[in-house]
């Protein structure tokens, strides 16, 4: 009996000692019980499904760190994001409601004016579009010879910007329309001044965008004057840029940098931004950081264009616009012919093509052109307007003065050297 | 002469709150936090949600309701980010727990003591953030940049300031 009593006395004792080593620790416990399942949440999220990596475009996005989340992370956030949503979008309706009365009631004032800037500008657009059009002619030639595949933007969806991530360190918006719209997951985002980033989340009536800035976000470009290749990242802080390329003096500030294709994200021309600065990365050595200044203002976006189609042909639209800029500068064209042949004086080089590929110039009748040098512009004797500077006739010829050794195809292997000739003496052709 | 009853500092001065202001207030504060950076984008270094946590937390003195309160708020606020769930959780339950500890040991309705309890939670919270985005998440390129997190932690401070006197008001003595 005692030893029962005693029994039951320690069991008692030890279950109390239990009750008050919980009672007493039971805010740190606690605390610790949240972080640890959080911790082994976040583990269970930043490991892939196996199948995902099998796919060539899923493992791009998972080494670029943006790609979607899982099942059940991703019912997680579309409950968040549903909750939020709708009051964002509420609020922003109604701001762009005010904005849009006030800015009406405003812009009559210039209206008649802005009206008649816009025409001058379209037609100067269109003239620079026909000057142009002749070498995207060429290009579009050169493509199909060499069985270059181009993509061009058919269709885009425009969306608002509804609100943001509301963290310093994720470059992430809200857009106003989502899967109904056409919108899906990995469709590049523009403005018209340039890339803005990639859709990385989509929900029926929303979407998420994944700004360049990311630190997860990536685009494949190529620097626009001297055509290297490089990948721009976005970083914690922020900023967009290039350090995957070492140093090389051909880069310099201020070169633009556009999209390269090779993504298969964002179609390739699109302008992504100018060098802002290049420095040698301290912590990737021997490569550079070359930080670029975005196109687009990545902190002030309004609307946006997702493209949600691109074609390897050129759209009707844009070919129609081809068509019309080509035969405008042949109209251009056909107009400086018929200037030139009633003012011959003001192209004094008419046979300057033939000129350029070598064949002596011949005048209207037929005879070459003498090499008088006050019916050349420049260039060779007996070749008009060649190019190169026309030299001053020697003081004291000899043997290396231009035009004292007749030409190769005269001479006779094995004959005696003739006397030079003076060149200054030295009849025309004619 | 009556009798005065001592009782500790932890029940003489613990508050509760309405529930509709206990799901409205993180929530308006969560909401304010993805919209106003649209417009403003230099208040993204501001965190409502986190003076929303360390005024829930201080003033219910409970470190158990604190971290809740502050892994929820966190958890929220993770579902609006591409990271994944946990980082701004981890991060907020700490610091609900933190401040509710605090809140026993220092008067928290002095105004000297709320800038100094959110300057230091504002700085504690961008060091864990770094934690565990290097620790759990491996993220190499998050740096810890002293001014930004300076700054951010003062400008916490001044939005707390008048945040602790509005909220203040639905505050109920239990």
């Amino acid at each position: 009996m005692e030893e029962r009593a005693a029994e039951a006395g320690g069991a008692r004792f030890a279950a109390l000692t239990m009750d008050s080593f919980f009672y007493r620790f039971r805010n740190p416990l606690v605390l610790i019980a949240i972080v640890l399942m959080q911790v082994i949440a976040l583990a269970m999220q930043v490991q892939r499904p196996s199948s995902v990596a099998e796919v060539p475009s899923a493992r791009a996005m998972e080494e670029a760190g943006s790609a979607p989340d899982g099942k059940h992370v991703s019912l997680l956030r579309r409950w968040t994001v549903t909750a939020v949503t709708p009051l964002e979008t509420a609020v922003h309706a109604s701001s762009v409601k005010v904005r849009g009365a006030w800015g009406n009631y405003v812009n009559l004032f210039h209206t008649r004016q802005q009206d008649a800037q816009l025409k001058q500008e379209v037609a100067r657009l269109r003239e620079e579009e026909a000057s142009f059009a002749e070498d995207a002619a060429q290009g579009r030639r050169l493509q199909t010879l060499l069985g270059f595949k181009e993509s061009y933007v058919t269709s885009t969806v425009a969306a608002q910007v509804i609100g943001t991530s509301g963290s310093e360190r994720s470059h992430v918006l809200y857009l106003d329309k989502g899967s109904d719209d056409g919108i899906r997951p990995e469709q590049a985002v523009i403005t018209p001044d340039g890339v803005v980033g990639k859709i990385r989340d989509v929900f029926p009536k929303t979407s998420q965008l994944l700004l360049i800035s990311d630190s997860s976000s990536g685009a494949g470009v190529i620097l626009a004057t001297t055509r290297i290749r490089g990948i721009v990242k976005g970083t914690a802080t922020g900023r967009v840029e290039i350090d995957n390329l070492t140093a090389d003096s051909r880069i310099k500030v201020g070169e633009p940098v556009v999209t390269s294709g090779g993504d298969l994200v964002f179609p390739r021309g699109l302008p992504v931004g100018t060098i802002e600065s290049i420095a040698p990365d301290p912590l990737h050595q021997p490569y550079t950081s070359i930080v670029i200044k975005t196109a687009a203002n990545l902190n002030r976006l309004e609307e946006v264009l997702v493209i949600t189609g691109t074609s390897a042909t050129l759209p009707p639209a844009a070919a129609q616009d081809a068509a019309t800029a080509e035969a405008t500068q042949d109209a251009n064209q056909r107009a400086a012919d018929l200037i030139a042949e009633k003012l011959p004086s003001l192209h004094p080089d008419a046979d300057g093509a033939a000129a350029a590929a070598g064949t002596p110039a011949v005048g209207p009748d037929g005879k070459p052109v003498s090499d008088d040098p006050e019916s050349q512009v420049g260039g060779a004797v007996g070749y008009i307007n060649s190019g190169l500077p026309r030299p001053k006739p020697a003081v004291h010829p000899d043997k290396f003065t231009p035009g004292t050794v007749p030409p190769a195809a005269e001479l006779t292997p094995g004959a005696p050297a003739q006397a030079p000739k003076n060149p200054a003496t030295q009849s025309s052709p004619q | 002469m009556a009798e005065r009853s001592y009782t500790s500092r932890e029940e003489l001065d613990q508050y509760g709150f309405h529930p509709g202001v206990t799901v409205l207030a993180p929530l308006v504060c969560i909401l304010l936090q993805a919209m106003l950076p649209k417009t403003f984008p230099w208040l993204i270094h501001i965190d409502l949600p986190l003076i929303a946590t360390i005024f829930f937390a201080v003033s219910r003195r409970s470190p158990i309701a604190g971290t809740v309160t502050g892994t929820l708020i966190g958890l929220f606020q993770d579902g609006l980010t591409n990271h994944p769930f946990g980082v701004d959780g981890i991060a907020k339950g700490v610091v609900g727990y933190v401040a509710a500890s605090v809140g026993f040991a220092v008067d928290v309705d002095n105004i000297v003591n709320r800038i100094g309890l959110v300057f230091t939670l504002s700085m504690a919270q961008s060091g864990l953030l770094y934690l565990i985005a290097h620790w759990l998440l491996g993220d190499v390129s998050y740096r810890f940049l002293p001014v930004v997190e300076l700054i951010s932690a003062a400008a916490n401070c001044v939005v707390a300031i008048p945040m602790f006197a509005v909220l203040d008001r639905f505050r109920i003595r239990d």
